[in-house]
């Protein structure tokens, strides 16, 4: 019966194995959940998902395969004794209230009368048999008995015979084909580092040591080594201004976020496209301009370059000399973006639009070619794929 | 006779999602891996389990340097080396410069144990990779005396994360994974009353208020949690703070009083107090 389940999240991106479905079973057959189709939900989430990245996905699998939880629902409450249910309602409720507390049959007409509710009820309300509300015997609302029952917002140990808490998605927000903070910027980038050793020696190595006391028949012999430093040298262009006023959040964590990663960080903005000037204070960018030549000359090939914009233009601003915005400029940008592909083997290009986007703009196609697709989407996933892409060893 | 389900303690709140997962976990002998906003009670968790269930519990603190081998035990070469030098006839034998660590000791405990390994997420990238055996099948072998190591009882495993690296995936199938969402207001009040019972009804309604408010307050580098509220509370008890203080209707006394407590970053500070003052100026 789960199978399907399975394969559904599989589908839908939650990496699941077999494993955890045979725990989930086991689980289940442990009576860990029971009677309860929220419990079965958070024991099937429990065992099957481990991100929480991947809730809301989960999520939406959930509600849609059980939607209305009658299979699921029915086939675990059928192992449970039917005394068990007896003595709790006995326990909980009089014999007058429990006869008037009547199922109002399928589930679908469960869900129609609330919303028919929904639409007449105008304030609050508790006790009764009709409306929704704390206490009393209504289908709807919390804290009350009725077999088929839907819970309405509030947590607490009653009846637990509701559903479709899934619904609320709270774990949105943890979707990683969502953007990103600081934090995890950072981490996404820390996988760029690479560790060299370099400078004076000054820390002990304590297995060296080891090793060569050892092979000196046990007289101390001490082995000094440099410290580990980070040798990953970033070169980071970033595009200001006109369609870009959107994404500047996403990208000053991202520049913030570099900044503290890396230890050789060097960074300039540029406005749509590379053309022969860039410039690196935001203010005096009429003032103060580094000619791209000087650039191409000053960091050489082993720094990674990373592009940062939006890629959105009009097509001449690439492909036309004089096509740029704001100047007249003698040569095209392709050609420059060719000058920065042949020197900077390890070049990459990220694009805060959504990945699904970039077919319907032709400026942002004509950039993939030019970086040789190495063009990715600023999600975690897209920085994760991005990092592998400079990390990657070049042919030459 | 010890308890066998955990429901929460006198001094922790534990959501019934929560109380299930640590429940499945100790049922089907599984590690609970926890994750959740920092201050959300996550290292708290193993401690209370223990102490509801009576059992002993043994902490494992990761931090960068640590190594999946220093849990199991390590051979202290380096004295051993020296004791060679000076002659010491502990030498000969090599168990004398074994030392145990944690999950050693976990394993060797007369009664099952709570094992906590804490901010697992902080060592290397590979450490988790290194436990795999030990947690699957709850032993290892120590190649220096050649002798295996099994757990008397299978110890209830919980592992705190804070996310700050990717758990690698053969490691994660073997455990199960709850996330501690940030508890809403009702629970929250719940939790306030645990730790201070004898707190004013309407003390507690304004600081709630206060407390969600700043939460809310878009683009805060570290929202306030839980523990932060609790210090919070008890600094606004020992400065004998009235209720109404905390009503931000006033504009002079727009700020809740000892934010401190609340926010922990400069920036934070700077933006929550622009916020209100745009909101003054607005009305």
């Amino acid at each position: 019966m789960l199978v399907r389940f399975f394969f559904d999240l599989r589908a839908a991106g939650v990496p699941v194995s077999i494993t955890e479905l045979l725990s989930l079973l086991q689980a289940l057959e442990a009576r860990v959940a029971y009677c309860s189709a929220e419990e079965f939900y958070w024991l099937a989430r429990l065992t099957l998902v481990k991100d929480e990245r991947h809730f809301d996905r989960f999520d939406r699998v959930f509600a849609e395969h059980f939607a209305g939880a009658e299979r699921v629902f029915e086939k675990i409450v059928a192992e449970v004794p039917a005394e068990w249910l007896q003595m709790m309602a006995e326990r909980l409720f009089t014999e007058e209230e429990r006869a008037k507390a009547q199922a109002l049959g399928s589930w679908d007409k469960l869900l129609e009368t609330l919303r028919e509710r929904l639409k007449e009820q105008k304030e609050r309300h508790a006790g009764g048999n009709k409306w929704i509300g704390t206490g009393g015997t209504s289908p709807f609302g919390s804290g009350g008995y009725n077999p088929e029952g839907i819970r309405i917002g509030n947590e607490g140990q009653r009846q637990r015979r509701a559903v479709k808490v899934w619904e609320a998605r709270e774990y949105r927000n943890f979707d990683d084909r969502r953007e990103l903070g600081t934090r995890n910027l950072k981490m996404a980038l820390r996988r760029l580092r690479k560790f060299a050793r370099q400078g004076a020696a000054d820390e002990l190595d304590l297995d060296g040591t080891i090793d060569a006391t050892a092979r000196n028949a046990g007289w101390l012999d001490l082995k000094l080594r440099p410290e580990r430093r980070n040798a990953v040298k970033v070169l980071l262009l970033l595009d200001v201004g006109g369609s870009m006023d959107d994404h500047i959040r996403l990208c000053e964590e991202l520049f913030s976020a570099a900044r503290s990663e890396f230890k050789h960080l060097e960074h300039f903005y540029f406005h749509n496209f590379i053309y022969e000037t860039l410039w690196k204070d935001n203010r005096r960018r009429h003032s103060e301009k580094t000619a791209t030549f000087d650039l191409l000359r000053t960091f050489n090939s082993d720094y990674r370059v990373i592009f940062v914009g939006d890629a959105a233009m009009s097509p001449y601003e690439i492909l036309q000399p004089g096509g740029s915005v704001e100047h007249w400029n003698p040569e095209a940008g392709a050609e420059w973006m060719r000058r920065f592909t042949a020197h900077f083997p390890k070049l990459i290009w990220l694009n805060p639009t959504p990945e699904e986007h970039w077919g319907w703009t032709p400026s942002i196609r004509m950039t993939q070619e030019l970086v040789e697709d190495r063009m990715f989407p600023l999600t975690l996933d897209g920085l994760d794929r991005a990092m592998a892409a400079l990390r990657r060893k070049v042919l030459s | 006779m010890t308890e066998t389900r955990f429901v929460g303690t006198d001094r922790y709140i534990a959501t019934a999602d929560l109380g299930m997962a640590v429940n499945a976990a100790i049922t089907l002998g599984r590690p609970l891996l926890i994750k959740g906003e920092p201050g959300t009670g996550k290292t708290q968790l193993a401690l209370e389990v223990s102490g509801a269930l009576g059992r002993p519990i043994f902490e494992w603190h990761v931090k960068s340097t640590s190594k999946a081998q220093q849990g199991l035990y390590e051979y202290d070469a380096v004295s051993r080396l020296r004791d060679s030098q000076l002659g010491d006839p502990k030498v000969a034998d090599i168990r004398n410069y074994i030392v145990r660590g944690k999950l050693w000791e976990a394993f060797d405990s007369e009664t099952q144990p709570v094992l906590l390994i804490d901010e697992i997420d902080k060592a290397d990238i590979e450490f988790p990779n290194d436990l795999l055996r030990e947690i699957d099948r709850m032993e290892f072998y120590v190649y220096e005396t050649r002798e295996l190591v099994k757990a008397r009882h299978r110890p209830i495993i919980i592992i705190t994360s804070n996310n700050e690296k990717e758990l690698p995936d053969a490691f994660l199938r073997r455990c199960f994974f709850h996330y501690i969402r940030f508890p809403d207001a009702e629970t929250m009040e719940k939790i306030v009353a645990v730790h201070y019972p004898n707190l004013k009804k309407e003390l507690l309604a304004e600081a709630l208020g206060a407390f969600y408010k700043v939460r809310e307050t878009p683009g805060l580098k570290k929202k306030p949690s839980t523990s932060e509220l609790l210090d919070w509370i008890k600094l606004l008890l020992a400065e004998d703070i009235p209720p109404e203080a905390l009503r931000s209707d006033d504009p002079k006394k727009a700020i809740p009083p000892l934010y401190g407590a609340l926010l922990k970053n400069e920036q934070d500070v700077h933006l929550f107090e622009q916020l209100i003052f745009l909101n003054r100026r607005a009305r």
